[in-house]
């Protein structure tokens, strides 16, 4: 353009100091690790109110809480682990760790980035704040079916408008690893080369980009309906209340994916780093997620398979929900093919990812079982799907987090996490969270209904016991908090390359990670799943 | 084109106060609205507050913007990043546009005809499922639908109209054109207020002699949600091919630094299209 400056083109030396460090922040790592301590105070929030519903239910009868209480817990647990832990984890280690895989300097636009991130803190004061205006916090679950969300007070009104902010946070969030990832790259990281992680990353991002603006035309005409006197779910003006559950599913069934497909990318780095192997299969991972993806947008009504659909279209949803099974199966075996003939070393990463494996097999091959309509008739609604999506979220999403957290915690920080804590943190969870879900397969069974109170006498057992699980599960969170926290501040230095496997470009780079890494970019020689074999240039400070 | 070593260095700005001031925006908005239509007090003052803030931050924002694009720090690399970032954008606006869409194809091909089969004779015995609707199920107001072929038609030549002008206006940034670029922009622009004041007429002729409002059924709260959306959408369209012409007025851009005025002609068009859907789907047929 007109005035050339050159000066103003070579990125800036200086780290920012202060609160404003952190309120204006453009860098990516900086804006990664708000995003990953924000989600974990989410978790903790999301966790205070599983436990409350769980002590609820350690005796039949009602003890703590008012139905009506149970019921915004039990709403507010869902929205605030989805959109205020899970999500924006899988964003933070993205931005962390995506542009250090890649060789980019930081994000694409680490101006809206700093956005994405800073809205999600209001939007959950908005949730969290409903529970204190009259009526209470949306109690219709996380899903907002009508005709319980066009009826209930302002509280539905806030969680509305809170999603529509975390819509939009996560938009830009989905623009931005999408713009980094296909136009950031450093030269000789082709596509079909980079680390599985970043495909995850960018697969999953479109997802986003496809959905969320769908779940923004769904809340936003039950918000019509309940103030503007629209009848989009109400069948005297020609609306239908099963409409809803069609639009909501066409953005909830691709969100599951959302929540799986990164914990598949980041499974996929931890594995081969421990087995000192390559990546088996490179190639149909890639096929595999982007199946996935593809698919996740034709198997919505299997969640409505007992709100009325013609039979032809339950068996259309029932085939397309199984033939999902199939490229989840090809990722299955190729972790399990990765590890073969491998020499496995068991640090916590690794622990967390295998746990990964075995847990989040139990919960997809019960999400097979569920495809079944007919067997679905059944247990729609019971604790045998809340067994089955805590299996593939806390067991799935949650370990894959843990997991990816000790994999990257020297390179972020530049010390070591104590193992001894890491690996009773993960045995610990592993037990206990066991203990809290397994027992619900056979609540389910039994035909005990999920999103309520109080349960009959012969639930008590399974119950108590869940009960004991989850509050050890949740006590144990806190060693991971505590091992976190004491190893920042007197974690023994971690040596250059703490795992002598891992093969991709992070790895390369200073420990811990230079404030500006990448300011020029690298050209690097590399192979699948983002093995280097060389660098060139690439300078940081 | 640039030399390898400048496209090497890829532009990350500095340390920003506009996204908080953003948030907070979004904060004020969010809670004052629903405040505002639960009809408690401060409601409106706090999303006006949000509205305001939200205005001064666009306006800081894209400034700082169209500063950074000025000063040359914008290269290649950064170009392709802009026009990946809106197309993705425009993808989202789509998918949007798509759950209305789908609300609509659902209440004409399914719930409709199910609310006038013989199961619900019961609930809805003088129901007759017809499109447009004219009154029912459980409406007892009767009101019209809009036409085709009066106003809509109108609009649908003026929308046409301008998704030529701007390209008109393109090609004349394309060859240096600068009065042609201006001109062009500045019909675009006019073509734009056009269709939002005959818009505007149109909901006025619907509301008063008509009888269709939004609580009107299905009919009604389609034909208000999608051209209502849409119109908010040409609005914004119109405002940014406004701030795009005033700045070719102040002589920015040449013929390769464009990306904003291609940006707004990219969100012109999309809106364009989504036009065409609305007067096939939602007028005509």
């Amino acid at each position: 353009m007109a005035i050339a400056d050159t000066a103003g083109h070579a990125p800036h030396t200086g780290k920012p100091t202060g609160l404003g460090r952190w309120l204006f922040a453009t860098n990516h790592k900086d804006i990664g690790s708000l995003y990953l301590w924000f989600s974990f105070i989410m978790f903790l929030t999301g966790g205070v109110m599983a436990l409350a519903i769980r002590l609820e239910l350690f005796s039949p009868g009602l003890q703590f809480w008012q139905p009506e209480l149970f019921n915004q817990l039990v709403t507010l647990h869902g929205l605030i682990m989805i959109f205020g832990a899970i999500m924006p984890a899988f964003n933070g280690l993205a931005n962390w760790m995506l542009p250090l895989m890649i060789g980019a300097p930081d994000m694409a636009f680490a101006r809206m980035n700093n956005w994405s991130f800073w809205l999600l803190p209001p939007a959950a004061l908005l949730l969290l704040l409903s529970f204190f205006v009259p009526g209470g916090a949306a109690a219709s679950g996380w899903t907002m079916y009508a005709p319980l969300s066009t009826q209930m007070g302002m509280g539905m009104d806030m969680t509305i408008f809170a999603i529509h902010i975390l819509g939009v946070s996560s938009i830009m969030g989905a623009i931005n690893i999408i713009v980094t990832v296909l136009n950031l790259r450093a030269p000789g990281l082709t596509l079909m080369k980079m680390p599985m992680f970043a495909w995850a990353s960018l697969i999953t991002a479109y997802l986003i980009i496809a959905v969320m603006p769908v779940l923004a035309g769904a809340v936003t005409m039950v918000l019509t309906d309940r103030h503007f006197g629209t009848h989009f779910f109400n069948a005297a003006g020609g609306g239908d209340p099963v409409m809803y559950q069609h639009v909501f599913w066409f953005f909830g069934h691709p969100e599951v994916y959302i929540m799986a497909l990164p914990a598949f990318g980041i499974i996929s780095q931890v594995i081969p780093t421990f087995s000192r192997k390559r990546l088996f299969g490179y190639t149909s991972m890639v096929y595999a997620t982007a199946s996935i993806a593809i698919l996740s947008f034709m198997v919505w009504a299997h969640h409505m398979f007992t709100t009325g659909m013609p039979a032809t279209a339950q068996l259309f949803f029932m085939y397309a929900t199984m033939l999902i099974a199939v490229p989840t199966g090809v990722k299955v075996f190729n972790w399990v093919a990765t590890m073969w003939q491998g020499s496995l070393t068991f640090e916590t990463p690794m622990l967390f990812a295998i746990g990964f494996i075995c847990l989040f097999t139990i919960g997809g091959l019960s999400g097979v079982i569920l495809s079944v309509a007919a067997v679905d008739t059944q247990l729609q609604d019971t604790y045998y799907v809340v067994a089955h999506f805590h299996y593939v979220l806390v067991a799935g999403a949650l370990f894959s987090l843990f997991s990816a957290v000790y994999y990257w915690f020297p390179k972020m920080t530049g010390r070591m996490y104590s193992e001894r804590l890491g690996k009773l943190h993960f045995w610990w969870s592993m037990v206990w969270f066991n203990v809290t879900f397994f027992p619900m397969h056979f609540l389910g069974l039994a035909g005990m209904p999920r999103r309520i109170p109080d349960y009959a006498l012969q639930f008590t057992d399974f119950n108590s016991l869940a009960t004991i699980g989850a509050f050890c599960f949740g006590l144990g969170q806190l060693i991971v908090l505590y091992n976190l926290l004491i190893s920042l501040r007197r974690g023994p230095p971690a040596v250059e390359h703490p795992w002598e496997g891992a093969q991709t470009l992070e790895w390369r780079i200073p420990t811990p990670a230079p404030y500006h890494s990448f300011v020029e970019a690298p050209e690097v020689d590399a192979d699948d799943n983002g093995v280097i074999h060389a660098v060139r240039g690439g300078t940081h400070h | 084109m640039q030399t390898t070593v400048e496209s090497r260095h890829y532009f990350v700005p500095e340390p920003s106060h506009w996204p908080i001031i953003g948030s907070l925006a979004l904060f004020c908005m969010g809670l004052g609205a629903a405040f505002a239509i639960n009809e408690m007090p401060v409601g409106s003052f706090v999303l006006a507050a949000g509205v305001a803030l939200l205005v001064w931050m666009l306006f800081g924002w894209f400034g700082d913007v169209i500063r950074e694009g000025l000063r040359g720090l914008y290269h290649a690399q950064e170009d392709m990043s802009f026009r990946w970032g809106m197309g993705w954008f425009i993808f989202s606006e789509v998918m949007f546009f798509g759950a209305l869409f789908g609300a609509l194809f659902y209440v004409r091909v399914i719930s409709l005809p199910e609310l006038g089969n013989m199961q619900h004779k019961l609930l809805y015995p003088e129901f007759v499922p017809s499109w447009p609707l004219v009154s029912g199920p459980g409406i007892q107001a009767t009101y019209e639908a809009m036409q085709a072929w009066g106003l809509p038609a109108i609009n649908t030549l003026i929308l046409l109209t301008s998704g030529a002008t701007v390209t008109w206006a393109h090609w004349g940034m394309l060859r240096g054109h600068r009065r042609v670029l201006s001109n062009g922009l500045l019909l675009t622009v006019i073509l734009g207020v056009v269709f939002l004041t005959l818009q505007m007429w149109e909901y006025s002729h619907a509301l008063h002699e008509l009888n269709l409002t939004l609580a009107s059924g299905a009919y009604g709260m389609t034909f208000y949600m999608l051209t209502g959306f849409h119109g908010l959408h040409v609005l914004l369209g119109t405002l940014i091919l406004a701030v795009v012409w005033l700045r070719v007025r102040r002589g920015h851009f040449d013929e390769r630094h464009h990306f904003a005025f291609e940006a707004a002609a990219w969100y012109w068009h999309f809106v364009d299209v989504v036009w065409l859907m609305l007067f096939v789907f939602v007028y005509w047929l």
